[in-house]
């Protein structure tokens, strides 16, 4: 069979699966591509669900990951409001929720991640909404304005955002975290306590170390969160944002080896030849940590989806990229890159109190794992140079803010 | 559609790809609505990721000129590892009707 004939079936049409659709053609892919996603719409970037969507700053054309008229014009076929129901790999052919089954020589798995679900009685009540679609970005778009109150469970970065956004279209918010500190699991402790002064200086009320008992309402819409010692938060919707996990059904279903994310290696291969799996729903190698995890990141989804396609051409892989990921909230841009997988030291360059700074994570011989930074370009690309290179240096250096970025990046 | 401005991108091995690219649109925007290999924009815009660097060719260098002083951009691009004086982030040019024609390349490794 010539590549001209091969078809690739790409399974989840979200930024990793429309992103390898354009570069299997930028990289010269000659053969059938037909990209089948739940979604009814084409591939967006979702950034912009809980930063200017929501405050009503971006359109439908930003949003898009590419034009509509870019999917005939470049021979792709877009399958849209349609899942994969199963995958017979000694058929090679995909099951689709029409009843129909898709032919693959090469499939690609890009599912993505989904919310994580909480158990709790009141759930169902009207106003209690997820943030991960433009659909659910749209509902609480309309649930927020002057005179409303969003109650918000779990201080991550998708949580924080939207309270941003809800501040500036008007709205009082409250995030309801369970452990001691926002952020807990993916940033450090001083950048915690960072973002929570920061929120409540806006007039974000925040609860920490809260565990949640039920969600009350009235009439079958949600009024308020009730926590376990008794007290009562009112509200009139609420954004549960307890991170996401992956979408690797699919993948398991078929045998495909799964650890919290379908398992690839750095070509974005599964253990069946036939089938790569990119994006937010791998399990994948980390080798500048010499380790395996997932990452929900833009980036991540873009590096895979290079890898895969580069991998079906017959090109060259891709530059390995150090994890990066950004989030904006009011005037802060924070910038990370890297993971502080065995972190020994953490060092602060900057002044936090004028939102200006940056934290850097050295292991036990003093290599840059990661920089976490605010406000703080030089501090985020100068890191991001140095850990790729696996640099070490001394965190007293890092601290002295005479010597510039550029100059330690070298 | 005749009259909408144009402009040519250049990837590092020489592939030239002349594009429409409307008014108000970013150069950027221009490159990932066409599919123009070498400009990913993996931040959609934000002048957060440096993945949208091209190259200005000399004769467009003053109309389109360098970024502010100070600014995030031209903090981004202090970083890049193939920076030049004619250096921009493409999402941050927005099409204007004196810039049809424009030409920029883009950087090595960018691909
Ligand atoms: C609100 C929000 C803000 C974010 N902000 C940032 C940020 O600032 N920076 C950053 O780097 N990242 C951010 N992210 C994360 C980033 O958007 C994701 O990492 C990225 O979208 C992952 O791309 P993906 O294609 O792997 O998954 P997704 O974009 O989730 O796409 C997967 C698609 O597959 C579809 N699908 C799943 N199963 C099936 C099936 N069986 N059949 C057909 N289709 C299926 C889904 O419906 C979905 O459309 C944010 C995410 C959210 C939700
Ligand atoms: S698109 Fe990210 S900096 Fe331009």
């Amino acid at each position: 069979m010539s590549q001209s004939d091969a078809r690739i079936v790409i399974v989840g049409a979200g930024h990793a699966g429309g992103s390898a659709a354009a570069f299997l053609r930028q990289y010269g892919w000659k053969g059938p591509i037909t990209l089948v996603g739940e979604e009814p719409i084409a591939p967006y970037q979702r950034p912009p669900l809980s930063k200017a969507w929501l405050k009503g700053e971006a359109d439908a054309a930003s949003l898009a990951l590419r034009p509509d008229s870019f999917y005939p014009s470049s021979d792709i076929a877009l399958r849209l409001a349609t899942s994969a129901v199963g995958i017979d790999r000694e058929a090679r052919a995909v099951a689709l929720s029409s009843g129909e089954t898709l032919a693959y020589d090469h499939l690609i798995l890009a599912l993505g991640s989904r919310a994580r679900k909480l158990s709790l009685p009141g759930l169902s009540l009207a106003g209690v909404l997820e943030l991960r679609t433009v659909a659910e970005a749209d509902q609480l778009k309309a649930a927020l304005g002057p005179g409303k109150r969003l109650a918000v469970i779990g201080g991550g970065y998708i949580g924080l955002e939207a309270a941003a956004s809800a501040r500036a279209l008007g709205a009082e918010a409250v995030v309801i975290e369970r452990e001691s500190r926002v952020l807990a699991r993916v940033a450090c402790p001083e950048l915690s306590a960072f973002f929570q002064d920061y929120h409540r200086a806006k007039g974000v009320e925040i609860v920490v170390g809260a565990a949640i008992e039920a969600l009350e309402g009235v009439d079958g819409h949600v009024t308020g969160v009730r926590l376990s010692d008794g007290r009562l938060i009112g509200c009139d919707a609420v954004l549960v944002g307890v991170g996401a996990a992956a979408n690797e059904e699919l993948a398991r279903d078929a045998g495909l080896a799964c650890n919290g994310g379908i398992v690839v290696d750095l070509a974005a291969r599964t253990a069946d030849p036939l089938i790569h799996a990119i994006g937010d729903c791998t399990h994948r190698p980390l080798p500048l940590y010499e380790s395996m995890g997932r990452l929900e990141s833009v980036p991540n989804a873009l590096e895979q989806a290079k890898q895969a396609a580069a991998d079906l051409c017959g090109r060259a892989p891709p530059t390995p990229e150090v994890p990066w990921f950004w989030s904006d909230q009011y005037d802060l841009r924070l910038q990370i890159a890297g993971l502080p997988l065995g972190a020994a030291e953490t060092v602060l360059r900057g002044d936090p109190a004028a939102a200006q700074f940056a934290i850097f994570h050295l292991d036990a011989d003093e290599r840059l794992l990661a920089v976490e930074a605010i406000n703080a370009t030089p501090e985020f690309m100068g890191g991001r140079i140095m850990i790729g290179k696996r640099k070490k240096i001394p965190g007293k250096k890092l601290r002295d803010m005479s010597l510039s970025m550029r100059d330690l990046a070298a | 559609m005749s009259n909408m401005p144009k402009v040519t991108y250049i990837e590092y091995n020489d592939t030239a790809h002349e594009v429409e690219v409307p008014l108000g649109l970013s150069v950027m925007r221009g490159a990932i609505d066409n599919n123009v290999p070498g400009i990913d924009a993996d931040c959609g815009g934000e002048c957060a990721c440096a993945t949208c660097h091209v190259y200005i060719e000399p004769e467009w260098q003053d109309k389109i000129g360098v970024p502010e002083p100070g600014s995030q951009e031209a903090s981004m691009l202090s970083f890049a590892a193939v920076t030049q004086p004619n250096s921009r982030l493409s999402c941050q040019l927005q099409m204007r009707e004196d810039l049809d024609g424009l030409v920029v390349r883009m950087p090595e490794g960018q691909h």
